[in-house]
């Protein structure tokens, strides 16, 4: 893991865009980060790379929100899930075996049910407007 | 409204125990029984007297919603009585015909000129602002609905809720922020009121104000610990961000109303128990001379009185749904 640190939303969405770009089907991005540390817009930034044209909203709610672009992308949301097994109930590790993007927040709250080949990316407060991003090996080339 | 039951009451609790969040719709399955029981029970009545059974067909929690459709399927099947299906936004709205019960709106008996409403309850057409945990959008009703505008990220409601749990305050979020913004300045930090410039129309966005407080919180907390921060200003933060959100809600709505020319607006969603925001949607609403309508606080969570509510003018129309009917989690209005 190496980390950056971003100077702006618009950064974090830049970023996301690059990332997005490269992606494949069956691709599963696992995110953690505070509240405000900027986990939807880096995912907006990934859907905007996958060429998905919706807005991309929360999925706190809705849980699991999906869209159209380049390939199916799968957001996944667990901030408001208390156990494991309402994790299970919903069915989430079925998305790993879709075909598509699937991108899960407050992924921390599923550690024993997450898949081995799960990208992890965290993003932490590193300021006002800046945030510091850990980023795995295969994504390093794209912040030279 | 002979019954209104809802699983996640009180009452509902002491009698046969246990909390059903939304998102275990095995929860849901256990419990279905015991909620139709307990309305038919309350409404002093049986199966045989019921006409039609509406239900949620979305949109939601795909399990839950299913859990709701086999049910009323079931009973549609075994009574031999229409099945109705109701979009839970479109329940949301008629929340506000509830509170009114005399101006009762059938579209169908307008279209015959029939008139069906009393002056002072909700008509056709009006603009309907719909807050909740899940939705913010600014809708257009009339013959049919038109989505003016929606949050591009977060709802209001769900930034009420993080707000909450960002500062430890408690749950759920928006009582909370309600209460303790009651003792706080409304105007000592001037938060950003997003997207209210003419080019973002009636869209919304609410992720921006959820980080700005953070970013004040986190800016605050540099020399003093956060308990200190605490004893100091959290009511003037939530009062401030409270303030925000209502203005963009409130504005965005009456704007609405007047480019379309509409008279009436009305508050709907779980989000509309907020009392800043019933204060300040009758206040402005009414010094635009526009009738303002806003559902009373026991219809602003999810019930199933509103969604038999909207069916009630499916019902009139006829329009009914058969045994295919499906539960749609992403169902549009």
């Amino acid at each position: 893991m190496k980390s950056i640190v971003l100077k702006s939303p618009q950064e974090t969405l830049n970023l996301g865009e690059k990332i997005g770009f490269i992606l494949k089907p069956n691709d599963i991005l696992l995110l953690t980060g505070e509240l405000g540390a900027g986990k939807t817009t880096f995912v907006q930034g990934i859907a905007k790379g996958l060429n998905v044209k919706d807005f991309v909203t929360s999925p706190s709610y809705s849980l699991i929100n999906e869209y159209e672009g380049t390939y199916h992308l799968f957001h996944i949301d667990l901030y408001r899930l208390e156990t494991l097994s309402q994790i299970e109930e919903l069915g989430i590790t079925e998305y790993f075996l879709k075909d598509g993007v699937t991108i899960i927040e407050w992924a921390e709250k599923m550690e024993n049910l997450l898949p081995k080949n799960g990208i992890r990316i965290k993003i932490e407060y590193a300021g006002e407007n800046k945030r510091k991003i850990w980023l795995p090996l295969e994504f390093q080339a794209l912040i030279k | 409204m002979l019954s209104n039951v809802i699983a996640s009451q009180i009452e509902f609790h002491k009698k046969y125990g246990g909390i059903v969040p939304e998102v275990a719709s095995r929860k849901h399955a256990e419990v279905i029984n015991l909620v139709i029981q307990e309305a038919l029970d309350k409404s002093k009545t049986t199966f045989k007297n019921i006409d039609a059974v509406a239900v949620t067909q979305g949109p939601g929690l795909i399990g839950s919603l299913l859990v709701g459709v086999c049910a009323a399927k079931s009973i549609s099947y075994a009574m031999k009585i229409p099945l109705i299906a109701v979009n839970h936004l479109e329940g949301h709205m008629f929340a506000n015909f509830l509170s009114s019960p005399l101006s009762f709106p059938s579209p169908s008996l307008m279209e015959r000129g029939v008139p069906s409403q009393s002056r002072d309850g909700v008509r056709f057409p009006f603009i309907s602002l719909i807050v909740s945990g899940g939705h913010t959008m600014i809708v257009k009703a009339d013959k049919e609905y038109e989505i003016l505008g929606q949050t591009r990220d977060d709802a209001a409601g769900e930034a009420f809720d993080k707000v909450a749990r960002f500062l430890n305050l408690g749950f759920p979020g928006g009582p909370v922020i309600d209460q303790l913004a009651k003792q706080g300045n409304p105007h000592a930090i001037e938060f950003k009121r997003p997207m209210l410039e003419k080019e973002f129309g009636y869209d919304f966005s609410f992720s921006g104000i959820k980080t700005a407080v953070v970013n004040y919180v986190m800016r605050n907390t540099k020399n003093v610990t956060r308990d200190e921060l605490r004893m100091t200003n959290y009511e003037d933060i939530v009062a401030s961000f409270q303030q925000a959100v209502v203005d963009v809600l409130v504005e965005k709505t009456i704007r609405a109303a007047k480019a379309h020319k509409i008279k009436n607006i009305c508050l709907a969603g779980g989000v509309s128990a907020n009392s800043l925001l019933r204060k300040q949607f009758t206040e402005h609403g009414k010094k635009e001379k526009l009738n303002v309508f806003i559902p009373s606080i026991e219809y602003t969570t999810d019930n199933a009185a509103m969604i038999a509510c909207a069916a009630y003018q499916k019902f009139l129309k006829k329009d009914f749904s058969d045994s295919l009917l499906r539960p749609s989690q992403r169902l549009k209005l």
